[in-house]
């Protein structure tokens, strides 16, 4: 298993060997699909189509539809507004979506399509909204399109329609899973702050099974809530790579003050989250929340000699990350090797400190690591290959270096397509984090239980 | 079944120009038409919800992709290479596990400068870099949609890349998503560079047996090239290469020197078996090894093209053995499976090949289609001379094939070999449309609209395609069963292969699951025999 992989490490700069990252389109369909009855759409040759639907797919286990301008030759030459005016009377005329939401794709942004204008003048049936992000595939990653389109949300919908501020909160969740997205819910309405999510993936990307085909299932956020984003009071931006830039551009347009927190993922994020939450609606944090956070920390207690000291290497998408290396700093382990293939800043799209970040957490907790933004797996393994460690943490793309290197893989982030049910149990907060705690820790003691003698067999661990 | 009427009322719900362009892609099969035309291999109208992918995906994805030896550049932004990237089943084994790269993505990673200055430099770094670390004996690059459009020249690159490293193959393939209609285009141009620069280039003269043949279109999905070739080693044929599941660089550069090549997927490779016979010689034989008797006519006429009476002996105790084996496993699994119906949609053989394996099973195909395919590959071979190029076809190259000089070889005499093309399909495939069954729905690059209404209203009881319409299906409590993929099972090939397939078929039709899709308290009432008593007191 990746047996050309060497020990030493060279300077490379021609591209990435086995990426951590992928473009941004297809980070703008999954921001799409959090709209309630809305049809992504590709401006672009229908492969990135396809490729992001495939992708999508083997990650949720959920039809994934969008729709493709389907460029040819002709198109790249003269230009894809006809191909996209096409698109859009047709996704009307046939799957009728409330709102179709398009992205553009390196081919349309090369040729230089100007879709704003496109989409301005677009014969666009009545009382239904298009609207679109800038995606270029050669600018940030996957996440950056995931910003982008949200931001695009806010730039097209958000109104400040009343004097007054409501006494509610916005949360952009970020790129993470359904079974997060409503967690995080279930949390804020716990801390009685009346809140509206976007994007919101929940009840669309984990649809229940009917025996009937819903293209437009029950959840999303609707257009009137992403309207109404512009009279909410405060907005939670959890991630600052996935979600910071659009609440920053509803603190410009319709001055709804932001909050960049972490991705609550681990005790010290989710504690945040609830402080902020505490401190905006002057409530205090209800006994459910703290049983589940007294737990939490129980368990935290009871099993810290399990992983105290074990080395991680974490990698994938920049906000998921840093909450996780806290996490486990937390814990008392030691993530030596930190990697996003995420670049740290991106022209036209988040400005990020992932790097000094995590390079912080690290040096406050005296662990000695590597850490990279805008890396690939093939310098992770090398890493790897030249520092052990016990565990790894990232992706399904992972399963190879652990293979190679026989060390267990904890499945986290995005995409996991060999394994099932992660998209419907959340990793957020307070119980979140017992279900990673319950992972990480279970990786380790079966690994034990599958190299020990026979005679350190224990039934007590 | 479905008649005209109906399917009239399904296309009346689009906007008027494509149910016009619709129409041409959907046939009902009728015995009493001679040739019923399908349009196909044409643009899918825009915004509509298709499962087809693009140039590239057909070219780097589905023809280079398998070869394991080859370092695989894709050169532009991530996402192409990163897609392409160990998503496609197709297995692969080396002596040297060094030598084989499959579970590695090589991407340029293009950024805005490099869309504006040129990604030429790049890429020659990315070159520099992969031949330094990994010395492999090929490379090969792809190019996505914007490497054409900003002009960087990668025959140039590729060029100057072998200069440097007179060793190593370069071979650059102008595969941009755009062009052509589909993956198909794609499909093309990887068969137009592995014939000019690959096949061929090995020193072999001689066949290292008289019975070697190249296995081709076969991407050993889930390991069916391995059962066939299992199949074919154990009857004693010599197998030079696989084009190009679990294929070589090294094998593939003497495919030249085979005295047949078996076509598996006739629309992904069917111009190199064509380029072979002009500049070798070697006949092709369309075979179809998904099915028991598909297997069995496919062994049995190339044990004729032959005609050596131990092959055709050993073909036939290869074939006795191994319908012994098979027969008896597989009656639990038709006894499931029989009186059932089936969509079968799949890219470009499988939507034909899967019908008879179905077919053994009790399972009637009451809808096929090809994502990708063209005219021929369901009318047959004989009307490609009625096939008009349309722009986007004229924009891939068709090469011209000379004799070559030294290396061509009559290998079956011309009278011979007139006689044996009356009895096998030598150089010849009859498509999908002349073995469906009356009534039949024949749809080409089948689309989500009508997915979900067909289905609604043929209610099939097996859906098999791919990922992208798989859960959409599922969701209608309908078993999606994925054909490009074999949903991570397999191998379907061969008799043990069908056997396989029947034992996964006949689970997703049996799987208890299913029966929990609608809760107990739809069916039955919340006040179950409490109002009668009550009323009884009452009275």
């Amino acid at each position: 298993m990746l047996d050309c992989t060497p020990r030493e490490i060279t300077q490379r700069s021609g591209g990435l060997i086995n990426p951590a990252k992928t473009c941004q389109p297809i980070g703008a369909m999954y921001a799409s699909l959090g709209i309630h009855g809305c049809l992504p759409h590709s401006h672009g040759s229908q492969g990135c189509c396809a490729y992001h639907r495939a992708h999508l797919t083997r990650h949720f286990r959920e039809p994934v539809m969008a729709s493709s301008s389907s460029f040819t030759e002709g198109a790249s030459v003269f230009g894809g507004a006809s191909n996209m005016k096409t698109a859009i009377a047709n996704v009307f005329h046939i799957y009728n979506p409330d709102v179709m939401a398009i992205h553009t794709t390196c081919l349309s942004e090369t040729i230089g399509d100007d879709v704003a204008t496109i989409v301005k003048t677009a014969d666009i049936p009545e009382g239904k909204v298009v609207i679109h992000a800038n995606t270029p595939s050669y600018q940030g990653s996957h996440i950056t399109g995931f910003s982008n389109m949200t931001r695009a949300m806010v730039h097209y919908l958000a109104e400040s329609s009343e004097g007054k501020k409501k006494n509610q909160i916005n949360i952009i969740p970020g790129f993470v899973n359904p079974g997060d997205m409503r967690e995080i819910k279930r949390i804020a309405g716990l801390m009685g702050a009346p809140s509206i999510m976007f994007p919101d993936t929940s009840g669309v990307m984990d649809a229940p099974i009917t025996g009937h085909f819903s293209m437009y299932p029950q959840g999303g956020t609707t257009v009137k809530q992403l309207k109404d984003t512009g009279n909410s009071s405060l907005t939670l931006a959890l991630g600052s790579y996935a979600s910071a830039d659009a609440a920053y551009l509803l603190e410009k347009k319709c001055r709804v003050p932001s909050l960049v927190l972490r991705t609550p993922i681990g005790i010290k994020a989710t504690d945040e989250f609830l402080m902020a939450m505490r401190q905006h609606c002057m409530q205090e944090v209800p006994y459910e929340l703290e049983l589940e956070r007294g737990q939490l920390v129980d368990i935290m207690t009871d099993t810290h000699y399990h992983y105290h000291g074990k080395k991680a290497a974490i990698f994938g998408d920049p906000d998921i990350v840093m909450a996780l290396t806290e996490f486990v700093l937390s814990l008392g382990m030691k993530p030596v090797h930190v990697l996003t293939g995420t670049p740290d800043s991106t022209i036209g799209g988040p400005q990020g400190s992932f790097e000094k970040e995590v390079k912080g957490m690290l040096q406050q907790a005296d662990v000695q690591g590597q850490v990279k933004a805008g890396g690939d797996l093939f310098t992770l393994h090398q890493w790897i290959k030249n520092e052990a460690v016990d565990v790894l943490i990232g992706s399904s793309y992972g399963k190879y270096i652990a293979r190679a290197e026989d060390i267990p893989l904890v499945r986290v982030g995005f995409p996991v397509l060999d394994r099932a049910v992660h998209s419907y149990l959340p990793i957020v907060g307070y119980k979140g984090a017992m279900r990673l705690l319950e992972m990480i820790d279970n990786a380790l003691l079966d690994r034990i239980e599958r190299d020990c003698a026979d005679e350190d067999m224990e039934l007590v661990m | 079944m479905i008649n005209n009427k109906t399917l009239d009322e399904i296309l009346g719900q689009y906007p008027v120009k494509v149910k016009k362009n619709r129409k041409k892609h959907i046939v009902i099969k009728e015995d009493y038409i001679g040739n019923q035309e399908i349009e196909a291999n044409s643009r899918t109208i825009p915004g509509i919800i298709t499962n087809r992918g693009c140039a590239y995906a057909g070219c780097k994805g589905v023809v280079l992709g398998p070869l394991k030896d080859v370092i695989h550049i894709v050169h532009g932004p991530v996402g192409c290479g990163y897609y392409a990237w160990l998503t496609r089943r197709n297995k692969a084994k080396s002596e040297d596990p060094s030598k084989n790269y499959l579970a590695y993505c090589f991407s340029t990673d293009m950024q805005e400068s490099d869309i504006v200055f040129g990604g030429e430099k790049k890429l020659t770094r990315l070159i520099d870099e992969v031949v330094e670390i990994f010395h492999p004996a090929a490379v090969t690059i792809s190019a996505t949609c914007p490497v054409g459009l900003i002009g960087d020249d990668i025959g140039q690159v590729a060029k100057t890349a072998h200069a440097k490293y007179p060793d190593i193959n370069f071979t650059a393939y102008s595969c941009e998503g755009y062009k052509g209609v589909s993956q198909s285009a794609g499909h093309h141009i990887a068969n137009n560079g592995l014939m000019q620069y690959i096949i061929g280039q090995g020193e072999m003269e001689e066949s290292p047996s008289p019975f070697t043949i190249n296995i081709m279109g076969e991407y050993n999905i889930g390991g069916d090239g391995w059962e066939i070739k299992q199949m074919l080693e154990e009857i004693g044929y010599h197998i030079q290469t696989v084009m190009t599941g679990d294929g070589s660089y090294e094998e593939l550069k003497n495919a030249h020197v085979s005295n047949l090549n078996l076509v598996q997927c006739h629309r992904s490779i069917n111009y190199i078996a064509d380029m072979l016979e002009i500049k070798y010689g070697t006949p092709w034989l369309k075979v179809n090894f998904i099915g028991i008797n598909s297997t069995i006519n496919s062994l049995r006429n190339m044990a004729v093209y032959f005609g050596d009476q131990g092959l055709m002996d050993r073909t036939e105790r290869y074939i006795e053995k191994e319908l012994q084996k098979t027969q008896a496993s597989m009656e639990p699994y038709r006894k499931i499976c029989e009186g059932k119906t089936a969509f079968c949609f799949v890219g470009g053989s499988r939507g034909h090949h899967y019908q008879g394996l179905y077919q053994e099973l009790g399972i009637k195909t009451i809808l096929a289609g090809y994502e990708f395919a063209h005219r021929d590959d369901y009318e047959g071979r004989e009307i490609m001379g009625s096939i008009k190029l349309d722009a986007d076809s004229q924009n891939i190259p068709n090469l011209t094939i000379e004799p070559d000089t030294k290396r061509y070889q009559v290998k079956i005499p011309p009278e011979k070999m007139e006689e044996l093309k009356d009895q096998l399909p030598l150089n010849y495939y009859e498509g999908m449309i002349k073995s469906m069954q009356e009534g039949a729905l024949v749809v080409d690059d089948l689309n989500h609209f009508e997915t979900e209404e067909l289905v609604r209203l043929l209610k099939p009881d097996v859906f098999s395609s791919g990922i992208k319409d798989k859960y959409a299906v599922q969701k209608m409590g309908i078993p999606s069963k994925q054909l490009h993929n074999y949903d991570y099972s397999g191998p379907y090939a061969g008799f043990r292969g069908a056997l396989n397939f029947a034992r996964d078929v006949a689970m997703s039709i049996a799987s208890p699951t299913w029966s929990y899709i609608v809760p107990p308290w739809y069916s039955r009432p919340i006040l179950e025999g409490i109002i009668e008593e009550r009323m009884m007191e009452g009275a």
